[in-house]
């Protein structure tokens, strides 16, 4: 019967070897990552690899990292979800809103702010799911457009002015709040993208997420609900939208309206640099991480050297279109 | 009741809009038996085992499975009761590898609702082993496997989970020679451990060597069955192209 050796599968050794490489796209990226870290470090010894300034670069990973949690299960399912900065705004300002109408400052206002930003965030992220997912309306229309409803609401909710009435515990205790050295929006970050990997990774809904993204007609002939499934990946990335509006509500103690304009597009460009496909079905939260990290040590890197920043822009571009490249070319190996 | 054949169709009428799609057909599958259901393009073979798999209900007539009459409302009701389907295009996830693909929809989890990754990749061993059939390895990608492969991945998907009835629509259309006489002896093995296969085709030649049994299709109506021993190819065709009978053979009207 069919061979059991494995090689024999692969025409050649050349074509095998290269495709094992971009195979494992996501090694190679912490490849690149450990040689900016290391050429940085080696430039400015006295600046860049102090604990300070790691510290910072993690805190300034953080939120964009949350996002890019939902936003990779959006992605693999094969979507796009441009909202998730107008939505992050939303939630801010809902969830200063309602700690504002509370009152005091005490763990059970904090509570109170973040239930309000995550039922904001599940509220778009149920618009979204439902239009893409039962309205059959591509997803990058969708988000495109509440990406303005939501930012538009929030305008005209505050009439355009920041809040800033934003409780003293909630800036101290998480916003620049540290625990045993580690900033606090660090470790809910952490906690987040772990739980959001091994979810990702190891349980049926995880699974689900590739095989909706990978092919919706084998799905259904295996009985899998794909709207359904879709409905709770834009709900989830919603729901880590709203997280996210409330950490930065805790960073920055103020609503942002315009401080998140380009959070959507560095996320989807963080988690393509990771290697996950913009077709879908293959990627995977390790590689989101990295493609999240790498523009934040480039920015850092830029500023310690003393380049001008602008140039951060202009290397994830190149970095970006690399990414996508390296994917389409590794589909083409694997689909001969 | 032993006796009684694994499926029996009796009377199975559909139209859609107007078209007799298929028009009072009576039909047997044995267990542990390969029928070759043939006929044009149009001739209903795929709306009859669509009706047998759940995707259409019919207008009329009776489906019995080893003897008692079944309600097949769904794909869903179809599965249950050991009825599997396998298309032409495969609808494999085509990044997931060989286990995840056999369990998709059905994954194993343990009681943390973690996926139980190890106990699916035996049990699917134990399947393919049972099946005699053996791919390259188990946690390559779908993507990278051979159409005669994948094949056997969605064939060993609908017998892991206990198919009684194997339906398969123009199984080894899109396979080379040596690919096409694999899933060949892969079929002839399932039949031998009793499950009772319907091999769809429009082209004799697909089906002749491997079928025990023929049926023809013409216009929505069984033209004829026969064994696949009794008949020449040329009668076959006889069969498909004008709807005549081979002479000897009594034409079915129930
Ligand atoms: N869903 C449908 N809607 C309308 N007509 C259909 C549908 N499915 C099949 N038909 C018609 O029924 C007839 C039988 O088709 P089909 O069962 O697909 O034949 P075969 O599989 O033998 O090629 C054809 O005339 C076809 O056009
Ligand atoms: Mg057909």
């Amino acid at each position: 019967m069919t061979s059991q050796v494995p090689t024999e599968v692969m025409p050649d050794g050349g074509t095998r070897r290269l495709s094992a490489i971009l195979g494992s796209q996501s090694l190679a990226l912490l490849l690149v990552l450990f040689v900016l870290v290391a050429f940085f470090s080696l430039m400015r010894p006295d600046a860049f690899p102090r604990i300070a300034n790691i510290l910072n670069m993690a805190t300034d990973a953080s939120i964009l990292l949350v996002l890019a949690v939902g936003g990779t299960y959006v992605i693999l399912t094969g979507g796009i979800d441009l909202s998730i900065n107008g939505v992050l705004v939303f939630s801010g300002v809902i969830a200063a809103q309602a700690m504002v109408w509370t009152g005091g400052d005490n763990p059970p206002t904090l509570l109170v702010g973040l239930v309000f930003a995550m039922l904001a965030g599940a509220a778009w992220g149920a618009v979204n799911g439902f239009l893409i997912a039962k309205a059959r309306i591509p997803a990058l229309i969708v988000t495109l457009g509440t990406m303005g409803m939501s930012l538009g609401s929030a305008l005209l909710i505050t009439r355009g002015i920041d809040i800033s009435d934003v409780p003293d515990s909630l800036v101290v205790g998480i916003g620049s709040g540290r625990l045993m050295g580690v900033p606090v929006l660090v470790i809910v970050t952490a906690v987040i993208v772990i739980a959001g990997g091994l979810v990702l990774a190891y349980t049926r809904f995880g699974r689900y997420t590739y095989a909706v993204g990978s092919s919706p007609e084998a799905c259904r002939r295996a009985s899998i609900n794909v709207a359904g499934h879709l409905l709770k990946v834009y709900l989830l990335a919603g729901v880590l939208s709203g997280v996210a509006g409330y950490l930065s509500l805790a960073r920055f103690a103020t609503t942002t309206l315009s401080g998140h304009t380009t959070d959507n597009l560095q996320v989807i460009a963080g988690i393509v640099i990771g290697g996950t496909s913009l077709f879908g079905g293959s990627g995977g939260m390790f590689g989101t991480v990295v493609g999240i990290i790498i523009p934040v040590v480039l920015l850092n890197g830029f500023v310690v050297l003393g380049l001008p920043p602008f140039w951060q822009q202009v290397a994830v571009g190149a970095v970006l279109i690399g990414a996508v490249y390296f994917d389409q070319l590794r589909r083409r190996l694997r689909d001969r | 009741m032993s006796t009684a054949p694994l499926v029996a169709f009796s009377g199975i009428s559909k139209t859609f809009g107007g078209v007799h799609a298929v028009e009072n057909v009576s039909l047997d599958l044995n267990p542990g038996e390969v029928l070759g259901l043939l006929g044009h393009n149009g001739a209903g073979k795929s709306t009859l085992i669509k009706i047998l798999s759940g995707v259409y209900p019919p207008d009329a007539g009776e489906i019995r499975l080893s003897g008692s009459p079944v309600n097949i409302r769904s794909t869903r009701d179809a599965k249950a009761l050991g009825i599997e389907t396998i298309y032409q295009n495969l609808a494999l996830s085509e990044n997931l590898d060989s286990v995840a693909n056999l369990f998709l929809g059905r994954e194993i989890t343990n009681r943390f609702g973690f996926m139980d990754d190890e106990a699916m990749e035996e049990a699917a061993r134990t399947s393919l082993d049972r099946m005699k059939l053996r791919l390259p390895s188990l946690s390559k990608l779908v993507a990278s496997l051979s159409g005669g492969q994948r094949q056997a991945v969605a064939i060993a998907r609908a017998v892991h989970f206990n198919a009684r009835v194997l339906i398969m629509d123009e199984p080894t259309a899109a396979l080379g020679p040596e690919e096409t006489a694999k899933v060949g002896a892969l079929i002839r093995e399932l039949a031998s451990q009793g499950i009772g296969i319907i091999l769809i085709s429009h082209d004799i030649h697909d089906v002749f060597d491997l079928a025990d049994r023929l049926a023809v299709m013409r216009h929505g109506k069984v033209v004829g069955t026969t064994r696949t021993a009794d008949v020449s190819k040329d009668e076959v065709l006889a069969m498909i192209i004008a709807g005549t009978l081979p002479a000897g053979m009594a034409r079915r009207d129930h």
